[in-house]
């Protein structure tokens, strides 16, 4: 840092400052995909492609003992930046008060996959960056072995020492350094790994790496970063999404105070995430540049989206969901037939109780809180450097490959710590207009956008309408269920993250199901929000089963025990890759520590609801107790969550903090929407797109269920039950179910 | 264009740039104080909170002209006053943070806090920082940060 700057220096800093001086450890490490095959996400873009690397850098020993440690994802708030390195310096047995992280460059080919999406990144390392540690610490175990002239396997090692316990002689790693560095570093096969009985660090709670820096107001968002010679950006689109420009009057903007160029910016390749038509404004602050726009005029060729709107698109699938599926839904090769839908509706229609129910939830946009931003310099020599926060660089970079029509190795890409993510900064539209219009202004440019222009070009999370029936026996047992899921896409094909999964629970659970699906025509921008498909589809089916539960006269909580320990009983529906045992011990632990026994003496207006769900690998049942004022307003008091993730919580404090964020951002998910008229998004900015505030949010009691599973990710699983659980918890309160997003659609009053 | 004399943290400024222009964009992108963020623009989410002599004021709706010789105090400068910096300590104790990009704005809305209520009780919070959005949803901690900054019990009293 200098002059309150953030200090470009990008010439593998990291690896110069240790090498010569100390030990560069090349870990020699693939990263091996541990995702023991779960299925992939639904978010497209962030499917982890299979690790090509074969060499990396991650670990660097000074001898003055510190320890630079890399860190290779992008930081969005989910605590990758520091919890990455801690499984490093494990194995490698350092003291943490000597480890210093630094953020990596984009850089696949040196660092492996770097994507902040998907909860990946636990299981995608949890070995191989233990390995990294590991196979430093075994070349400093061989270091003292030399020079102290015993075996090896005399040594032991102290946080930072290596230790020969017979003649009680101790070696800072500091020391050794410039011996190890010249061993080579050993098979990652060979290695083997500490006993998670003697972890230091893993499971031990280590403070977020950034946070002294934020709390002092330091410039480390993509937002702060100044370059010499910047000027600043805004640009303006077509307020409908891919529309064309046909004129503009940059002339008379140009030369306005304070503005140094203006231009059109034309359309590359097809994607509305890609770079669109639009006119920069360039200048010396971004106030200037952004109020220089109020006197824009721009004829727009809006195309075809301009007749989008929300009110069509109720109404098509209200008629779509009264006539046959279009398609029904079943994993590849073994999709289910007209036949089976037939079936299953047939056993519905011959129950001896029917329970029918659509479920609507709007789109949705990301909002993370720093509005989307980039800095770039097309520079004369043809490479292009970026300084962005994104989510993930490789998509950025072949964005700007392409836009700009330079190579992808000439493209250098600092990933900066994102305000937030939430699945937005997967799409790299800022970055490859932030290039674009570097290259045509000819200066380094930062772009930021306005809370307005966040909010109206986004890749939405899609609305859905689910439309359900199932059918009990006389005893109550669900034994047929069928869901004509209404969503948008064209050419038989949903729009990205407009699905819902074909082995959605009690799929497989029941002796019937059969799900359809029917298209209504769009094309708006949609992508991955944080659980992406889940944060949607979760709602309606863990708030359906509630209802049939009531219907069947069961406790709602015990009734999702029972269907998920039948036996796999599956005639037309598939089971999904849940297990259910591990479901059923979190609904078990959720159910001591909510007193859920005890809640039958609640007062009217207060209600306690549950609902669990798998996602991301991830196991969590939630329960949630929700307080409606007679005038219908409402507020989550609390919400106990169990999660299990497996058989390491590798940093307690901040494993709770992504809890009781999903579920704040779940509570808050209930109130938004995001419509279109015209082909344009309605909403603007936080008056019209409320985020919960301090005020209601509620108490939250989370709890990890420890399993003898590998660990897996947290920034995304504990979302969805949220969301059912209080909808379940408004109806125990009131007899009134929700079966519209947003929750402020129904009328909850009582007397 | 119009030069204006400023008190930012203790140190006179001087900026010469349009009277309408809100007081964050002079801080961030004129004097190089990037700590205060920019979220709405419409003084709804909080990122940019300042203080104007010790009171909790958005920067992205404070029109430069209106500042006059008031102090302005930035998150950069909270860490000398004895509120801000036991603020900013337990702001790191109970790891509030997730991305951080609302957290200066939350510090500087409780320094002010304690500032004017040494002993706040939830309600109090719930008052003074309704203003202030974690996207992030990290109220929980802020309320737990506040109160052990506030030197009061931490237990959530509100009903359950």
């Amino acid at each position: 840092m200098a002059d309150g700057n953030i200090t470009i220096n990008t010439s593998r800093r990291f690896f110069l400052l240790a090498a010569g001086s100390g030990l560069v450890l090349a870990g020699c490490v693939t990263p091996a995909d541990t995702t023991d095959g779960a299925p992939a996400i639904a978010a497209e873009p962030a499917k982890p492609a299979a690790p090509v690397v074969d060499m990396n850098n991650f670990v660097a020993i000074s001898p003055d003992g510190t320890i630079r440690i890399m860190a290779k994802n992008p930081e969005i708030g989910q605590g990758i930046k520091t919890m990455l390195p801690m499984l490093i310096a494990e194995e490698l047995d350092a003291d943490w008060s000597k480890v210093v992280i630094e953020q990596g460059d984009a850089d696949q080919k040196r660092y492996g996959q770097q994507i902040a999406g998907g909860s990946f990144a636990t299981p995608q390392h949890w070995i191989p960056q233990r390995q990294v540690g590991r196979a430093a610490r075994q070349m400093l175990l061989a270091a003292a072995a030399a020079r102290l002239a015993v075996p090896v396997s005399e040594l032991t090692t102290e946080p930072s020492m290596v230790v020969h316990a017979a003649t009680n002689k101790k070696i800072p790693y500091g020391d050794l350094v410039a011996d190890a560095a010249k061993l080579t570093p050993p098979e990652p096969a060979t290695l083997t790994m500490k006993d998670p009985k003697d972890y230091r660090i893993i499971g031990k709670s280590m403070r977020n790496w950034d946070s002294p820096k934020i709390v002092r107001g330091e410039p480390i968002f993509g937002i702060d970063v100044k370059v010499d010679g910047m000027k600043y950006a805004h640009f303006v689109k077509c307020p409908v999404f891919g529309g064309k420009i046909v004129s503009a009057n940059t002339a008379e903007i140009k030369a306005l105070p304070g503005i140094t160029d203006s231009f059109v910016v034309k359309q590359v390749g097809t994607s509305l995430m890609g770079l669109l038509d639009g006119v920069a404004i360039v200048g010396d602050d971004w106030w200037t540049v952004k109020e220089a726009a109020k006197k824009l005029k721009i004829q727009w060729d809006e195309g075809a989206a301009a007749d989008h709107s929300t009110a069509s698109f109720d109404s098509q699938a209200s008629a779509l969901a009264k006539a046959k599926p279009q398609a029904f839904l079943g994993p590849q090769g073994r999709a289910p037939t007209e036949a089976n839908w037939a079936a299953s509706e047939a056993a519905v229609n011959g129950a001896a109780k029917k329970v029918e129910a659509s479920y609507t939830y709007p789109f949705l946009v990301h909002a993370p809180l720093e509005p989307q931003n980039c800095t770039a310099h097309a520079k004369a020599d043809g490479t292009v450097e970026i300084w962005a926060p994104t989510q993930l660089p490789g998509q950025g970079i072949g964005l700007v490959a392409e836009a700009l029509g330079v190579a992808a190795d000439k493209i250098t890409c600092h990933m900066i710590r994102c305000g937030g993510g939430f699945g937005r900064r997967l799409a790299n539209d800022y970055m490859v207009e932030a290039a674009a219009i570097s290259k045509q202004a000819g200066v380094p440019v930062k772009l930021l956008w306005t809370r307005e222009q966040d909010t109206q070009h986004n890749p939405y999370r899609p609305g859905g309408y689910h439309n359900f029936r199932a059918g009990l026996d006389g005893q109550g047992n669900l034994v047929a269920l069928t869901n004509h899921f209404v969503t948008f896409g064209a050419n038989g094909r949903a729009l990205g993250n407009a699905t819902s999964p074909p082995t959605e629970f009690p799929s497989g659970f029941i002796a019937n199901t059969t799900y359809g699906q029917s298209l209504v025509p769009g094309n708006m921008p949609t992508g991955p929000l944080r659980a992406p498909v889940s944060n949607a589809v979760c709602f309606a089916y863990q708030s359906f089963i509630d209802e049939v539960a009531i219907a069947a006269g069961k406790d709602p909580l015990q009734f999702r025990i029972d269907l998920l320990n039948s036996p796999a009983a599956a005639v037309s529906g598939e089971k999904g890759p849940m297990n259910a045992k591990r479901m059923v011990d979190v609904l078990n632990v959720v159910r001591e520590r909510s007193g859920w026994a005890n809640r039958a003496p609640l007062p009217k207006g207060t209600g306690m609801g549950v609902a669990f769900y798998f996602s991301h690998q991830g196991y969590f049942a939630q329960v949630a107790k929700v307080k409606v004022e007679q005038n219908g307003s409402w507020r989550v008091q609390k919400v106990w969550s169990v999660g299990d993730v497996g058989s390491t919580i590798i940093n307690p404090i901040n494993a709770h903090n992504q809890v009781q964020g999903s579920i704040v951002d779940g509570i808050s998910e209930m109130h938004q929407k995001i419509t279109f008229d015209k082909g344009r998004t309605v909403q603007s900015n936080f008056q019209d797109m409320p985020l919960l505030r301090m005020d209601y949010a509620p108490q939250i009691d989370s709890h990890f269920h420890i399993s003898n599973n590998s660990p897996t990710g947290l920034g995304e699983p504990a979302l969805p039950p949220v969301l059912p659980a209080v909808a379940n918890a408004i109806f125990a309160a009131t007899g009134k179910r929700i079966r519209v997003l947003p929750a402020v659609q129904s009328d909850l009053r009582w007397t | 264009m119009t030069t204006y004399t400023l008190n930012v943290n203790g140190k006179t400024q001087t900026v010469d740039v349009d009277g309408a222009m809100p007081l964050l964009w002079v801080l961030r992108d004129k004097l190089d104080l990037k700590g205060t963020k920019f979220g709405c623009g419409i003084a709804m989410c909080g990122a940019c909170t300042v203080h104007l002599d010790g009171e909790v004021a958005r920067a992205c709706v404070t029109p430069v002209s209106s500042v006059g010789a008031k102090r302005v105090t930035t998150i950069e400068a909270i860490g000398e006053t004895k509120t801000g910096q036991a603020v900013q300590k337990a702001w790191l104790d109970v790891d509030v943070m997730q991305c951080g990009y609302c957290q200066a704005g939350q510090v500087m809305a409780a320094t002010a806090l304690i500032n004017k209520n040494p002993k706040p009780n939830d309600k109090d919070i719930d008052m003074a920082m309704q203003g202030n959005a974690c996207r992030c949803g990290t109220y929980v901690r802020i309320r737990e940060a506040i109160k052990t900054a506030a030197g009061v019990d931490t237990k959530d009293t509100r009903e359950v």
